[in-house]
């Protein structure tokens, strides 16, 4: 059953009917696994990875690490909460080593994103230190490389 | 009138032995001159793997560059090497072979093909090998000074050679039997009870068996059968194999024979005076795909079996009967229903519809009437070729 997830991780694109074919199993069947994925939110969300810069268009990121207070019964949970429900943090964790919280930003230009950090998540109550890293260029993201020379077929066409 | 350019061509080619002048090129190496000339080709004619050799494993071969192993190995290989690979087929296949007495580590398989011909032939020595079979079988057969005989096989037997139409081509000069199963141009794979049979023909006419197993991790659903596994086939089997199609390295050029001592011997001796040893940083990332490779082949092995029921089932849809192949990574299936050969099928494929195959015809007149389709290609490649061929066979229908 994994192998159908699997192929809907590289290509959300992917029909029924060809995963059935795939995986050598029927079509219905498939279809009823992937609705209740669906459903039960093991399949979060379908989406496109964009390479922005091709657009002219390209946020800017930051990673920043957040040393927090956490709080009796509910550990980092609260306080990550309250973080990560800003729309400008893209991804949160809670971390083990000198800091608790690694948290990506997103924002249109570096304005927004220190404006980000110094008006709502270093002011809050709980929130220790802050340490923002710009990142500078992005090489792989969730597992694709970005910026890859023009594929080049180096196979040639016709070998024994 | 004498025509004096001809005589000279002539002097000219006598200074090629008439062995090689009168050695047919390869039946893929025609069509490659035709499939070079048309543009935005969609190829199931590569014969390789589409992946890049694992990362870890080119690490290594950078990492031995790195390192300053620039210099010849020993003939046989590094002794690492032959141990990883002594350990390998005894855990894999339960055959085991003396890493020092018994490996050769030879520059592809093909190297370890032409070592053993050469090192077994003698002038008119006639080897057995199936019809259809891969290109060098043959030709590396007449190379050695030996006489092909071809036995037919066919779509009734999923183009498995049987032990019966062996033994009627067996003669006085029957040296030995040559084969590769998972079978390269078909995808067949050798059932056990055959393999029985063969063996035992083996042994009854004192025949070397000559093993070409380079495809035998890419099988899907059945186990591989190692034919010096088998009993008492150890010492009178010689196994080539290697690393291209499993770790997908054929560019890298490394390959093994493993057998008893004595043929190791004989084809060392030629190894050492032609190769001298395969490349040393080959041979490090060979150590490398040995010991940290194995979940790599089973990821692209499970993914060449998506590709495999998608081009299967595909074939059998739109009217071109293919039967299973369960092995290598290539699809055979039967053009006849167009009434073309199959050197004008996979032309005009090509000319109409930009998709290349190649003719069975380049592996054995029994290829007559299918053409060899690999899927190491992407889905969706063998998604549109499918549709292209379908379109095409509708088009080209036969009139009643």
């Amino acid at each position: 059953m994994n192998e159908i997830f699997e192929i809907l991780e590289q290509n959300a694109r992917a029909t029924p009917a060809q995963i059935a074919t795939m995986v050598n199993k029927p079509v219905r069947e498939v279809e009823k696994i992937i609705k209740k994925a669906e459903k039960d939110g093991t399949i979060l969300k379908y989406k496109a990875i964009i390479d922005w810069s091709k657009l002219g268009k390209e946020d800017i990121q930051a990673l920043i690490e957040v040393r927090v207070t956490p709080q009796r019964d509910v550990g980092f949970d609260a306080i990550a909460e309250r973080i990560y429900q800003f729309p400008e943090v893209y991804s949160a964790y809670v971390v083990s080593g000198t800091y608790d919280l690694a948290i990506l930003v997103k924002g249109r230009n570096m304005h927004e994103i220190s404006s980000f950090v110094t008006e709502k998540l270093a002011p809050l109550e709980r929130v220790q230190s802050t340490v923002t890293h710009f990142l500078l260029k992005r090489y792989k993201e969730n597992g694709e490389i970005f910026q890859l020379p023009k594929e080049t077929n180096r196979r040639l066409p016709i070998t024994p | 009138m004498p025509n004096r350019e001809s005589t000279t061509n002539d002097a000219r080619n006598n200074l090629i032995s008439q062995k090689v002048a009168t050695l047919p090129p390869s039946g893929i190496r025609k069509f490659f001159d035709l499939l070079s000339s048309v543009e935005d080709v969609i190829s199931l004619s590569i014969g390789e793997p589409d992946f890049v050799t694992p990362w870890h494993i080119r690490e290594a071969g950078i990492y031995s560059l790195e390192k300053g192993y620039t210099m010849y190995t020993s003939n046989s290989g590094i002794p690492e090497l032959r141990q990883e690979l002594a350990n390998y087929l005894e855990l894999r296949y339960g055959v085991s072979y003396h890493p020092e007495h018994e490996i050769l580590i030879t520059a592809g398989t093909s190297e370890g093909l032409d070592l053993v011909l050469r090192a077994i032939i003698n002038p008119r020595d006639e080897v057995i090998i199936p019809d259809p079979c891969y290109v060098a079988y043959p030709a590396d057969i007449i190379l050695a000074g030996g006489v092909p005989v071809l036995v037919p096989t066919n779509e009734e037997n999923d183009f498995v050679i049987r032990a019966t139409d062996i033994e009627a081509r067996i003669t006085k000069q029957t040296k030995a039997i040559l084969i590769g199963y998972p079978a390269n141009p078909t995808g067949a794979i050798m059932p056990k009870k055959e393999a029985n049979a063969i063996i035992e023909l083996a042994k009854k006419h004192d025949l070397l068996l000559i093993s070409d197993e380079i495809y035998a991790r890419l099988t899907y659903g059945v186990e591989h059968i190692c034919f010096p596994s088998l009993p008492g086939m150890k010492k009178r089997t010689v196994l080539i194999s290697g690393f291209s199609k499993s770790h997908a390295m054929t560019g890298w050029r490394i390959g093994y024979v493993a057998s008893d001592r004595r043929f190791i011997e004989a084809l060392t001796k030629i190894h050492q005076y032609t190769l001298l040893c395969a490349s040393t940083m080959t041979q490090m990332a060979a150590i490398e795909a040995l010991r940290n490779g194995d979940s790599d082949v089973d990821s692209m092995v499970q993914e060449y079996n998506r590709r495999r029921r998608l081009m299967f089932k595909k074939f059998n849809e739109i009217g071109l009967p293919c039967f299973e192949p369960k092995g290598a990574f290539y699809a055979f299936p039967s053009i006849k229903a167009t009434g073309m050969n199959s050197e004008q099928f996979a032309e005009s494929l090509l000319l109409e519809e930009k998709v290349a195959v190649v003719p069975g015809t380049a592996f054995g007149p029994c290829g007559e009437g299918f053409v060899r389709c690999c899927y190491a290609t992407s889905l969706s490649n063998i998604e549109e070729a499918l549709r292209r061929i379908d379109r095409f066979i509708k088009r080209n229908q036969p009139t009643k």
